[in-house]
């Protein structure tokens, strides 16, 4: 069967070369490709059971992912799109990060309240450290000595020190929160909360609320504004906030925290990713089934492609 | 040769200029022109606002809300105003006299009412201009060569219209009749066409009323104008517009005609 998928995948590979952002699909148990050059999706590949967080490894050459009812992390060859091995993840893994070490992925175990540590290299678990209720949000700070958890019902950011693997800080944050990110050279750490409506900004020496952002979408209600991924611009003074079932994208002035206009996306959108140069924004549309793409400097819907169902995660592979 | 070519060039340019020359000095006329459409785009639209998005049909290639769905119907609507507009104005030359005037020309009759179709064309694109450098202003933005592709379109469409309303008029009586074709003929085509929902809603409510709508010329107008204010083409949509034309025209010549038409049964 696996030499199936792996022919398959094969016969459809595409050129080296061309900039390509890859999407989770969750429901469909699949990979789709999309070519940034054409916006249009050249390839499909199979993984696991309910794909939701990918990442690249830092040269491109192995692809994460969290195949979460698979309970496994694979590690796919992006040329070939052959699984080329698993990963020890614990289990339910729904999201990660790569630590700046190129080798430790830091898994945030939804069903067990584990964050494990894992070595990339050996394939082992070098640590599992015990969070909050149902962890979700993952990142890990530039000079990589700290790591973030969030729990969605526990409703905290969880603060943990790479070295000895140990929680150092917990701080609370609005309900569910979903994504976390640092920046300003890891000065700041950003935790967007779902169900709170809300983004708490620290102040990462301190660990200490610094600002909140909230969101107000006309004509719909506040319940669905539920703010979920983001991502900056190059030069990190704006911000696009993924707001769930609200079907938009906030644009925010990262120094401000104001924010300053709401584009309109597919259904339910949930997290995304930048081209190479930032001038698009790909963000996933889980309800809908696709990817809406954004022009960044124009901050418009330019258009949407046709994703696999309930497409959830989304990696740039240059 | 250069004389009989510049008689009909004479009269192409006496008519548009005093449809034009009508339409400046009637300032509150452009005016209400454009109040229409825009009550359309601003109150009856922010009801159907559909925050959250409105399904991805061509030529659009993302989620777009109800106001950006809206304005290629309501440039469709300028023009059907405006197309019935001037076969109200043809009713009135006739009451007053200066249609047997005009029409008791040495030029072949086609030209004459030919020209009167330019000339309620040409306001009519204005008129859909000034409305589309409103809507712009009001955040609703066409891709630039949108804005140039639009035009032949709303030429075709124009002219469609326009021989419908010569056509109409061919069969209109007197000025107190208008009321009947804004009730029999311009709602029921603007309302059912694509110009406020698009064909597939319509279908969920009922097939028969999306298969209306489908045959509407109208309908393909709008279309047409749509696909052209995203730089698309769409071809079945020409067609229809101008089949459509081409049978208004007709029908217009044919009620023109004083041996035949509809003029001579009045006289």
């Amino acid at each position: 069967m696996r030499l199936m998928t792996a022919c398959l995948a094969l016969s459809l590979a595409a050129p080296v070369g061309a900039e390509e952002i890859w999407v989770s699909n969750e429901k469909d148990d699949t990979i789709s490709v999309i070519d940034v050059e054409t916006l249009e999706v050249v390839r499909t590949l199979p993984v696991g059971e309910r794909p939701r967080g990918i990442t690249f490894s830092k040269d491109f050459s192995r692809l994460y992912i969290c195949a979460s009812d698979s309970d496994t992390v694979q590690v796919m060859d992006p040329e070939t799109g052959e699984i080329l091995h698993e990963l020890p993840s614990g289990e339910d893994p729904e999201q990660f990060v790569l630590h700046p070490n190129d080798r430790h992925l830091y898994i945030a175990n939804e069903d067990d309240a584990v964050t494990t540590v894992v070595d990339t290299e050996s394939r082992s678990v070098i640590a599992q450290i015990n969070v909050g209720i149902e962890p979700e949000g993952m990142a890990v700070s530039p000079d990589g000595k700290i790591a973030i958890t969030t729990s969605e019902t526990t409703n905290m950011a969880h603060w943990i020190d790479t070295e000895t693997q140990k929680l150092f800080a917990n701080t609370l944050v609005d309900s569910r929160p979903r994504h976390a990110e640092f920046v300003k050279d890891g000065t700041e750490l950003w935790v967007s909360s779902e169900i709170g409506g809300t983004i708490t900004i620290f102040d990462v020496e301190t660990q200490t609320e610094k600002g909140k952002i909230d969101f107000e979408v006309q004509g719909v209600h506040p319940d669905r504004v539920q703010p979920v991924g983001f991502e900056f611009t190059g030069d990190e003074k704006t911000a696009f906030v993924a707001l769930g079932p609200s079907n938009h994208v906030a644009v925010v002035n990262a120094d401000t925290f104001e924010v300053e206009d709401y584009i309109l996306v597919g259904r339910r959108v949930w997290h995304m990713a930048f081209n190479g140069d930032k001038s698009l924004l790909f963000t996933t549309n889980g309800v809908s089934g696709d990817v809406t793409v954004i022009d960044v400097a124009d901050r418009e819907a330019v258009k949407t492609i046709k994703v696999g169902r309930f497409p959830w995660g989304a990696a740039l592979r240059p | 040769m250069t004389g009989g070519i510049r008689a009909p060039l004479v009269a192409l340019g006496a008519i548009v200029t005093r449809e034009a020359l009508r339409f400046v000095r009637q300032r509150e006329r452009f005016l209400a022109a454009l109040v229409r459409p825009l009550v359309w785009l601003l109150v009856f639209a922010a009801g159907f606002r559909a925050a959250l998005g409105l399904s991805i049909t061509p030529p659009y290639q993302t989620y777009i809300q109800y106001e950006t769905y809206i304005v290629p119907g309501l440039c469709g609507m300028i023009i059907l105003f405006n197309s019935m507009q001037s076969s109200l104005s043809l009713v009135y030359d006739r009451e007053m006299g200066s249609m047997r005037l005009l029409l008791t020309s040495p030029l072949p009759r086609w030209w004459l009412l030919f020209c009167r179709l330019a000339a309620s064309t040409a306001i009519s694109i204005l008129q859909v201009y000034a409305f589309l450098a409103i809507a712009a202003l009001y955040g609703i933005k066409m891709p630039a060569v949108g804005y140039l592709a639009a035009l032949p379109a709303l030429v075709v469409a124009g002219i469609m219209l326009g021989a419908l309303g010569l056509a109409l008029s061919s069969l209109i009586k007197q000025l107190e009749n208008f009321a009947g074709v804004m009730n029999f003929v311009i709602f029921p085509m603007f309302f059912l066409s694509s110009a406020l929902y698009p064909l597939w809603k319509m279908a969920e409510s009922s097939k028969l009323l999306h298969d209306i709508c489908a045959v509407n010329p109208f309908t393909h107008a709008v279309e047409l104008i749509r696909f052209a204010l995203y730089g698309e083409f769409n071809a079945p949509a020409l067609g229809w517009t101008l089949l459509s034309g081409i049978v208004f025209l007709a029908l217009a010549l044919w009620g023109y005609d004083p041996a035949r038409g509809f003029i001579r049964r009045k006289a």
